[in-house]
This record gives structure tokens, C-alpha cells and sequence, in this order.
């Protein structure tokens, strides 16, 4: 294993990188600064599609690495991958509401009347912005204090995850003009990460353990 | 009537003398070096048009790296990376159907039926951009009479180059290939509807649509069908592929509409390449006064 100390008893240098949370912040920034980078650069053609587009797709990998570090733990068997579930969780949401804000400003400029109409209109736009809204509650109740207000109830508000993410991925879906390669993608990688907590939950209900 | 353009060329735009001097150097270089020689297209030039825009262009940059050409992959950034490998002469285009005279015309042919011309023209893509082109090129109308249509052709069909060894994206099911698209006898021969050759004074890019695409400036951008091998003029509406892909969402007269939204998206504004806030879109994509009459009586909603 990459994360476990080898026979010389020596920490490689990614398990000590990872041990360092601002390690994490600088990882989870790079999308942001790359993006920050190419727009003063000047050379993107469009450069409010591309925000548009980079926004959306980092909120919607940083939630499915979140709904991944569960399966991680119980594969790998290490439970340290526990402690960046909230950071990548609050990582995910920092780029919803960057791509949400886009769409406010950059592309219609806070004009209520034109936004409402979208909502009506366009499901892609409304299942986005309700995927947004699921998410907003989670990253409110992140923190230690609300955990310990919500005791069991915590955990089964965060399942609002789930919907969350599915939301997300059909809002990706939708929009694609033609090539539905990536969204298919994204559609794949959370069928996958759901699909193993269904069987995780069933196998013992249905006596499908061997 | 002789409509003079205004002289608008910037002495920013003007090639400096050490640096023309010393053009040889650049074929030379351009020669030796494979990837460079792609981009160094022949200079082209065309005589001005009363068409013309007046509104400021878009960049080179702009028009040739960021294009819809599914032949060479879906995103914008693909054409300029894959359609360098496009053989585009030798270039024929079959023109047939419900002619008196069809005929196969070579590329230098069709460059012989009329002088060339600039036509600056604005362009609406379908997914709300849009940006200010130099086309060169003629009218569609000069080739169209030297096959002389018959009474029964009413319609024209055009296709694209069908070839998956030199356009990748052929080899997915992105769309139905070739790529097709049509239009009315009366939209083919009016006299904005461009054959174009060339771009800001150069031959056409790969990316671009070379070697000959057309130009329909007041319909959304993908009518304007690019590496045409294919023109044959018949009696029945001819399918095209956007059409054919989504039939709610992509009509076979796509005419620039504000009023009418793409089922998932507006089209009441766009995004004009290399601005921040976004413009009103035009009916007609603002040549309105040239084309508004060829849909009279007709129900822009439904036939959209």
C-alpha cells in the first residue's frame, strides 16, 4: 500500500503530505487557481463558459470523492480517510456555489425576472439549483457543534448527499448539447459509489452473504 | 452604385517592413517545419462588400481555435488540434439534382465564377455566441445558375466531406454522417448567402470549413455546413443532421430568433465573443431588412 510505512519503518512522503490539511487545501485550491490563471492569462475564447464549466464539473467530482471515502475506508481498511470527508465535502460546496454564482451574474447578470423564467422553463437549470439547495443545510450543519445538537439525526440529514448528487449528475445530463460522454461519466462513478453502498446494506437483509 | 468601406485599417494591423522584409525567412522556416507549415495559409484577398458589418472584428485567435466541427471532436478546442490532417486539394464539389447542366467543379473552378469578395458578416452559434467574421468568398447564387436549376428544384442539399480516416469524430455516432444540411431555392440564391474560401485574407482554415463551406448569416451557425464535397438541388425538403439528432430542438429553417427559445435554453441574448455582458440577439441575426421577406405569412414559431 502507497499510504502504509514500508519495512524500514520510514512514513513516505505522500502519507506525510496528506497528514497535513493545508496539504489538502492547496490540492483542493488548484482548480480554482488554474482557472484564476487561464482567465488573466487572456487566451481562453470564452472565458465565462469556461468558469461555467470548470465550476460545475469540480462540484461534481469533489462530491463524488466525498461519497468515495466511505467505500475507501472499508476497502482499504484504514479509517484515516474518515478525516477529509468534510473537508472535501465543504470543497465541493465552495465550487457549487462558485458555479452557482456564475450562473447568477456572469450569465444572467442578477436579472430576477430572466432567472425565474429559466427556472420555469429550463429542468436542468431547476434541478441544479435544487441540488444546490440540498447542499446548503449540509455545509451549515458541517461543523462539530451541529453534529453534537443533531446527534443521530446528523447522519440522516447528510444522506441528503445522495439526492444531492444525483441531482447533479441528470442536471449535467440535460444540458449537454449532443455528446453525453462525460456526464455519462460522472453517471458511472456515482452509479458505482451508490451501487456499493446498496449491496453493503442489502447483502445482509437479502442473504446474499455466502 | 459604388458603396465605399471606410478605410478602418489599423496601422497596428499593417505588417511592419523588418518584419515583411523578412518573409522569405518565415516561408522558409514555415516550410522546414511540419506543424508550422499547416498554419501558413495562402493570402487571399477579396474585393469589399456592401454587406459588410462595420462592427468590430473578432480575432484570428478567436475565429480558429474556438469551433463546432464534430468531424474533428466535440469540443471547441478539438477542430484546430485535428483538422490539420484534412487533405483538402485536390477538392471537388458535385453539384447535380434537378439541373439543366450539372457538373463536377474543381476548388479553382468555383473560384473563377465570380470575383471574390470580403463579406464581413456576424455569427450566431445555436448555443448563444457569437462573433464578427471576414468571410472571403462568392455567392452562393454564382454557382447555382452555371448548373441552371430547373422549375423543379426547390430546394438545395449540401453534405460534407465523408471520410472517418481523416475526421475522427466520424468514427463515434455523434451525429448521422455525413453532415448534412439544406435550404429553400430562394434562401440558396439570395445574395447574402456566401460561399466561403477564405478568412482574414488568407485561405479558409481546416478548422474553419476548408476548403469551401457555406455562409447563412441570419440562421444559427451549425446551417452553415462546412468542407462541402455535395450540392444537389431537388424538389422535397432535404433532412439535415441537427435536425435529425433532436427534431424538437433544431428546425430545418433555424433562422436567428429571440423570440423563439431552444426548448432548454434562451436565445433571447448572447455572448459576443470577447465581451463581458451579453447582447440583445437580433431577429434575423440583425440582416432582418434583407431576409424578413422570404418568411412572410409564414409561422416563425412553428417553422423554427
Amino acid at each position: 500500500m502507497l499510504l502504509n510505512h514500508d519495512l524500514a519503518g520510514n512514513t513516505p512522503l505522500l502519507y506525510r503530505c496528506l497528514q497535513h490539511k493545508a496539504c489538502w487545501w492547496l490540492l483542493l485550491l488548484t482548480p480554482l487557481l488554474r482557472m484564476v490563471w487561464l482567465v488573466l492569462q487572456g487566451e481562453l475564447v470564452n472565458p465565462i463558459e469556461f468558469i461555467t464549466h470548470s465550476t460545475g464539473t469540480w462540484a461534481l467530482s469533489l462530491l463524488c470523492a466525498t461519497l468515495a471515502i466511505t467505500p475507501l475506508r472499508q476497502l482499504s481498511g484504514w479509517a484515516g480517510w474518515q478525516r477529509y470527508r468534510r473537508l472535501l465535502g465543504l470543497f465541493a460546496f465552495f465550487y457549487a456555489c462558485l458555479h452557482w454564482l456564475t450562473y447568477l451574474w456572469l450569465d444572467q447578470f442578477f436579472a430576477l425576472d430572466a432567472i425565474v423564467a429559466d427556472l420555469v422553463k429550463r429542468p436542468f437549470i431547476l434541478l441544479g439549483m435544487l441540488a444546490f439547495t440540498l447542499l446548503l443545510p449540509l455545509a451549515i450543519t458541517s461543523t462539530q457543534g451541529w453534529m453534537r445538537r443533531l446527534k443521530r439525526r446528523w447522519g440522516l440529514l447528510h444522506q441528503l448527499v445522495y439526492p444531492a448528487a444525483l441531482l447533479g449528475v441528470l442536471h449535467y445530463l440535460w444540458l449537454v448539447k449532443r455528446d453525453l460522454t462525460t456526464p455519462l461519466l460522472f453517471a458511472a462513478g456515482l452509479a458505482l459509489l451508490l451501487g456499493w453502498r446498496l449491496w453493503r446494506w442489502a447483502k445482509p437483509r437479502w442473504g446474499w452473504a455466502r | 452604385m459604388l458603396i465605399r468601406r471606410p478605410t478602418d485599417i489599423a496601422p497596428s494591423e499593417i505588417t511592419p517592413q523588418a518584419q515583411y522584409l523578412r518573409r522569405r525567412e518565415f516561408m522558409a522556416l514555415a516550410a522546414a517545419t511540419p506543424l508550422l507549415a499547416g498554419e501558413a495559409l495562402a493570402a487571399l484577398t477579396g474585393k469589399p462588400s456592401p454587406f459588410s458589418t462595420t462592427e468590430a472584428l473578432n480575432t484570428r485567435q478567436q475565429i480558429t481555435s474556438y469551433n463546432n466541427f464534430y468531424e474533428f471532436g466535440t469540443s471547441k478546442e478539438d477542430p484546430a488540434a485535428n483538422a490539420q490532417r484534412l487533405k483538402t486539394s485536390p477538392w471537388q464539389v458535385a453539384v447535380e439534382g434537378e439541373a439543366l447542366k450539372p457538373k463536377v467543379f474543381g476548388l479553382e473552378e468555383i473560384l473563377k465564377l465570380a470575383p471574390l469578395e470580403e463579406r464581413i458578416y456576424r455569427l450566431r452559434c445555436v448555443e448563444g455566441w457569437s462573433m464578427v467574421i471576414p468571410w472571403i468568398g462568392i455567392p452562393l447564387a454564382s454557382l447555382l445558375k452555371v448548373v441552371q436549376p430547373t422549375g423543379k428544384a426547390k430546394f438545395v442539399a449540401f453534405e460534407t466531406l465523408l471520410d472517418p480516416q481523416q475526421m475522427p469524430g466520424q468514427r463515434t455516432r455523434v451525429l448521422d454522417w455525413p453532415y448534412k444540411e439544406g435550404l429553400r431555392i430562394d434562401e440558396a440564391l439570395h445574395p447574402l448567402t456566401l460561399l466561403a474560401v477564405g478568412l482574414y485574407g488568407e485561405v479558409l482554415p481546416k478548422q474553419n470549413g476548408a476548403p469551401i463551406r457555406l455562409v447563412v448569416p441570419w440562421k444559427y451557425g451549425f446551417k452553415s455546413i462546412k468542407s462541402i464535397v455535395r450540392i444537389r438541388l431537388q424538389e422535397t425538403q432535404p433532412p439535415t443532421s441537427w435536425n435529425l439528432a433532436a427534431p424538437n430542438e433544431y428546425g430545418f429553417y433555424s433562422n436567428v430568433n429571440p423570440a423563439v427559445a431552444h426548448p432548454r435554453w434562451s436565445q433571447a441574448t448572447e455572448r459576443r465573443i470577447g465581451e463581458f455582458f451579453k447582447r440583445k440577439t437580433l431577429p434575423f441575426n440583425g440582416y432582418g431588412e434583407q431576409v424578413a421577406g422570404l418568411y412572410r405569412g409564414m409561422d416563425l414559431q412553428k417553422f423554427f
